[in-house]
């Protein structure tokens, strides 16, 4: 796997799961079930700075800038204006052009709003930021967003935390054959198997947080995500057998009594 | 002067920097963007700006945060 790299705009990433900070514990738990998904890409949301608690410790005590890339997100914005305010924001607390970045529709599903989206987006390319665009399941909205100059597509499995998983694999399928940039199916992953899917399909890479944070031993199910990950990559490289309705004996018939 | 920061009135010296603003705080300027009046400042300037009665400064950091639900604009 070690020669398998994705690479988006000229980045290279060793790992192909991408983690989410939120949700867990403490900064101990976060530190070790993101070191157990091997991931080396981590989404940071951005907020004001806690200042009449000082005490609080940064969750950058606990990863390494060094060692990861820091992917700040715009979760929480509806606006086109605040999420170009926080991807600006963003940029100017890092170090990097890179933004995931989303412009929510509404309060209940955290659906995208694609069309504020792809104007978010069209301001950010024009200032020099890596755009990375979290989008609906939809061919149509992902091949938009490339031609204005994403160097990837993050089209969601389901809603953000619903575990549900892919709940639609064939528009999935088309956004990959559609589009020649690198998938990364983000949110609605539930458990390993939905990872393994999605990468069986043939997405670049899957990024989550609820998955790993909001299980009983997030620590463990790092783990098998990145296992998943792993095992779904293999998969779709080696390529699967096609699905017959009949059997096929795998022993020979030759030498039988 | 009064200035508001990060939503919240307090009271600085005249001549007071985004730098000595900071240092105030104890928070370490590497790792946080500062807006002045919706205008994002350079980490270099932090040191040269001076503060002026009722600006608007928003200290920004990173917290975790990733695909999953956040509360609403902390701006608002």
């Amino acid at each position: 796997m070690s020669d398998d790299r994705l690479v988006i705009a000229g980045r290279e990433f060793k790992s192909r799961l991408w983690v989410g900070t939120g949700k867990y514990k403490d900064f101990v738990e976060t530190k070790k079930a993101i070191e157990a998904s091997g991931a080396d890409v981590v989404t940071v949301a951005v907020r004001r700075v806690n200042i009449t608690d000082r005490s609080k410790e940064n969750l950058l005590d606990y990863l390494d800038p060094k060692k990861y890339t820091i992917l700040p997100n715009t979760a929480g914005c509806y606006t086109v204006e605040d999420a170009v305010r926080y991807a600006r924001l963003g940029r100017a607390a890092g170090v990097s052009d890179l933004v995931k970045l989303e412009v929510i529709g509404d309060e209940k599903t955290l659906f995208p709003d694609t069309a504020g989206l792809i104007e978010a987006a069209k301001i950010l390319i024009k200032e020099g930021f890596i755009v990375l665009p979290y989008t609906n399941d939809d061919p149509i909205v992902a091949k938009k967003l490339v031609d204005i100059g994403c160097p990837a597509v993050m089209p969601l499995a389901a809603p953000i935390g619903s575990g549900l998983g892919i709940r639609n694999p064939y528009n999935l399928k088309i956004i990959l054959e559609t589009v020649k940039v690198p998938i990364i199916v983000d949110a609605g992953v539930g458990t390993a198997s939905d990872a393994a899917l999605a990468m069986e399909l043939g997405a670049d890479a899957v990024l989550m947080n609820t998955a790993i944070a909001g299980a009983k031993d997030p620590i463990m199910m790092a783990e098998a995500m990145k296992y998943a990950v792993d095992a779904g990559r293999l998969a779709f490289k080696a390529g699967r057998i096609p699905r017959k309705l009949y059997a096929t004996a795998s022993s020979p018939i030759e030498g039988m009594l | 002067m009064r200035i508001q920061v990060n939503g919240e009135s307090r009271e600085a010296k005249a001549g007071t920097t985004v730098a000595d603003l900071l240092c105030e705080l104890d928070i370490k300027s590497d790792r946080v963007a500062v807006e002045v009046n919706l205008e994002i400042l350079d980490k270099g300037v932090f040191a040269q700006r001076s503060l002026q009665e009722g600006d608007r400064v928003e200290v920004i950091s990173f917290i975790g945060g990733g695909a999953k639900r956040l509360q609403q604009s902390v701006f608002r």
